[in-house]
């Protein structure tokens, strides 16, 4: 009997740690389907965030290395630079790609470093109990924002993909989200795009994920659901931002 | 062409039925009895119905579901 | 290998290159900046990688990238800029990941200066990050020093899986001194079996962590830690002594400090003052033994550096009260002079001549 779908052998048996409806599931599956699709996994290194990911190392069934918060991308740099053949990729949130690891980011984006990024934004630290994120929206509540985000106590939420569009050692660059099938095949497209572009060589690639928090953003993971479709999508409209094509 | 047929891997299942969500025909439901790790388990209510368009597997952040072809779906 | 007349922050460099080292990350700082300039055209000059970073942060996260595959690699900086690697630093011990930092001494607090001190040896020795941790602490001397131990340094850390730490000053830094590099040496002798590298057919993926949720899992890693920690405090302590034998007055100091005292003692012997020198090599693991044993004759040990006292209190720890333990310190890059350092001797001399 042929398999349709099934667990991508880049997972380990384990279940996860996330909760119900979380999207980080959906999003590692995606990387693992695209680990194997493009034969990776021998030669993979993955680089795990703080935040609620931090287990990832658990989940990814190929080498990995826990960083400190925020600084993934510069752990990235260390390892692809000293070891280009391998195949080298950050999963981070936002908490820790957009808040404490701005510096990280940039500069790894700046240089172009020939490395793979996936950022999961959902607007909120979900590991810490649902505090305000740099990315949380405007009168959205948080532990730390009861009241909803005001622009004049904290600002705007952080749009990281077309703040990188503007650095020119940036290959590909593009924001998905995963709130419905369709959106779900998208997201695995862009991440495979932005796999390949490591692999030929053509550096620095980011796919920047919309995902839900049901547990912290107080909500049934069916209305959180609506809140990426219709909240998130409105602040972060999703698109490729910059792509190989041109790049070159 | 071939049936498909849906495997749900209940214990591994949270119960947060983005699954049932992104059923087009509807046909997903929650059990009525808990599984080990105390959720509903969602399940296939009328399997004849089922299309095998994969839409609950792509959505299942628990990786719950197995698809596969040639089975009674 | 001849001799040949080199910096001291240069002979770093080298001495790294020698040590099979062929990656380094920094990011720039007075006065250790000769050596990443040095390395940025000497390490592509051998086949390997020179990255100015966006800050010390960034650096030493590559240093903990690069070090988890393996490989033999190294970051420097001074004071402040060591100040910012300290959460790297406690993230590599605590994932046990081997590598070389270089910290060339400046004044502080904060900002402080850019002239030599000794100041952060608290922060070397006693922690500066967070959690139950050691790194292995040299202070060089001299040049050929530096390029003795930067590739003692590289061994003991491959060896323990654990950073060193080569603790110098800006005076070290910018001296110039012949110096034998010696042969060439790798790390390729050492077991890097646990290096994430790719699965490579392998069976088992391997996990650079610090993460321990489970408390019996965290105290068992703190255990494994400690018995390392113990080993090292046995097998890798290292001093040297100069005229300590029928010393009556021993000078403690380390680095360039001590140079300054084996003046001192010169000057002190023709008057006729029965004083030596104990210079400990490696500050972490402290030369507990060795400095026990240095002053069997001695009626009083004098610490001298060049900071308000921070190593002597691993003196008097050492000692545990069987001597009494004086101190001389200049501060904020002031460098004490051969006559200074005798005056305190006669004074201190003078003092317990009684019991003399």
């Amino acid at each position: 009997m042929a398999v349709v779908f099934e667990r991508p052998k880049s997972l380990k048996e384990t279940k996860f740690h996330y909760c119900p409806g979380c999207h980080h599931g959906i999003i590692h599956r995606l990387v693992a389907e695209v680990i194997d699709e493009l034969k990776l996994q021998e030669k993979t290194i993955a680089i795990l965030p703080v935040g609620c990911a931090v287990l990832g190392y658990e989940y990814f069934d190929v080498d990995c290395i826990e960083a400190a918060h925020g600084r993934a991308p510069a752990v990235a740099t260390g390892v692809k630079r000293c070891r280009p053949e391998t195949f080298v990729f950050t999963y981070q949130g936002d908490g820790d790609l957009a808040s404490i690891g701005t510096a990280e980011i940039i500069h790894a984006a700046a240089r172009g470093e020939n490395i793979s990024v996936i950022y999961v934004n959902n607007a909120i630290y979900g590991m810490t109990g649902g505090q305000m994120a740099p990315t949380t929206l405007l009168g959205q509540k948080t532990t730390t924002s009861p009241q909803g985000r005001k622009a004049e106590l904290t600002g705007y939420p952080l749009r990281v993909c077309e703040m990188l569009a503007t650095l020119q050692g940036v290959t590909y660059l593009e924001r998905t989200s995963v709130h419905d099938p369709k959106h779900v095949r998208k997201t695995k497209k862009a991440i495979k795009e932005a796999f390949q572009v490591q692999l030929a060589g053509k550096g620095f690639a980011l796919v920047e994920v919309l995902s839900a928090c049901p547990t912290n953003w107080r909500m049934s993971p069916e209305r959180a659901l609506d809140f990426v479709k219709n909240q998130m999508i409105n602040y972060y409209p999703l698109g490729v931002f910059k792509s190989l094509e041109e790049v070159e | 062409m071939q049936k498909r047929k849906v495997i749900f891997q209940e214990d591994l299942c949270k119960g947060c039925e983005l699954c049932k969500i992104a059923c087009p025909r509807g046909i997903i439901k929650m059990a009525d009895y808990i599984n080990t790790m105390g959720y509903h388990p969602a399940q296939l209510s009328e399997p004849e119905k089922c299309s095998g368009c994969l839409s609950c597997a792509l959505m299942c952040p628990d990786v719950v579901i197995r698809v596969e072809r040639g089975g009674v779906a | 290998m001849s001799k040949v007349l080199m910096k001291g922050n240069e002979a770093i460099g080298e001495a790294a290159i020698k040590a099979g080292c062929r990656y380094f990350f920094g990011y720039p700082i007075t006065p250790q900046s000769e050596l990443p300039e040095y390395l940025s055209w000497r390490l592509p000059e051998v086949g390997g990688v020179f990255l100015q970073a966006e800050s010390e942060v960034a650096a030493i996260n590559m240093v903990y990238g690069a070090a988890a595959t393996g490989v033999r690699v190294m970051t420097s900086s001074s004071s402040p800029g060591i100040s910012l690697k300290q959460e790297g630093i406690s993230y590599l011990a605590g994932a046990e990941l081997p590598c070389l930092i270089i910290n060339i001494m400046r004044g502080g607090p904060g900002l402080g200066g850019i002239q030599p001190s000794q100041s952060d040896y608290f922060q070397a020795t006693k922690g500066g990050g967070h959690g139950d941790y050691r790194l292995i602490v040299l202070a060089p001397a001299s040049v050929q020093e530096i390029a003795d131990l930067v590739k003692k340094g590289f061994d003991l850390a491959d060896h323990y899986r654990m950073p060193a730490l080569l603790l110098g000053d800006g005076m070290l830094g910018q001296m110039m001194e012949p110096v034998d590099f010696g042969t060439e040496t790798s790390g390729d002798k050492f077991d890097h079996a646990w290096a994430t590298t790719g699965k490579q057919g392998r069976e088992h993926t391997n996990i650079i962590n610090s993460l321990y949720l489970k408390p019996e899992e965290l105290e068992a890693h703190n255990r494994r830690l400690e018995k390392k920690y113990l080993e090292i405090m046995k097998q890798e302590t290292m001093a040297e002594q100069y005229l300590t034998e029928d010393a009556e007055v021993v000078i403690a100091a380390y680095g360039m400090t001590a140079r300054i005292t084996k003046a001192a003692v010169d000057m002190a012997r023709r008057e006729g003052i029965k004083a030596g020198v104990f210079r400990p090599i490696t500050l972490w693991p402290f030369p507990q033994r060795e400095l026990n044993e240095a002053t069997q004759k001695a009626q009083v040990v004098l610490t001298v550096e060049m900071s308000l006292g921070q190593m002597v209190e691993d003196v008097q720890l050492a000692l545990k009260g069987r001597l009494p333990v004086e101190f001389y310190g200049r501060v904020g890059g002031m460098v004490p002079t051969a006559e200074e350092v005798l005056n305190e001797v006669k004074k201190i001399v003078k003092r317990y001549q009684e019991a003399m």
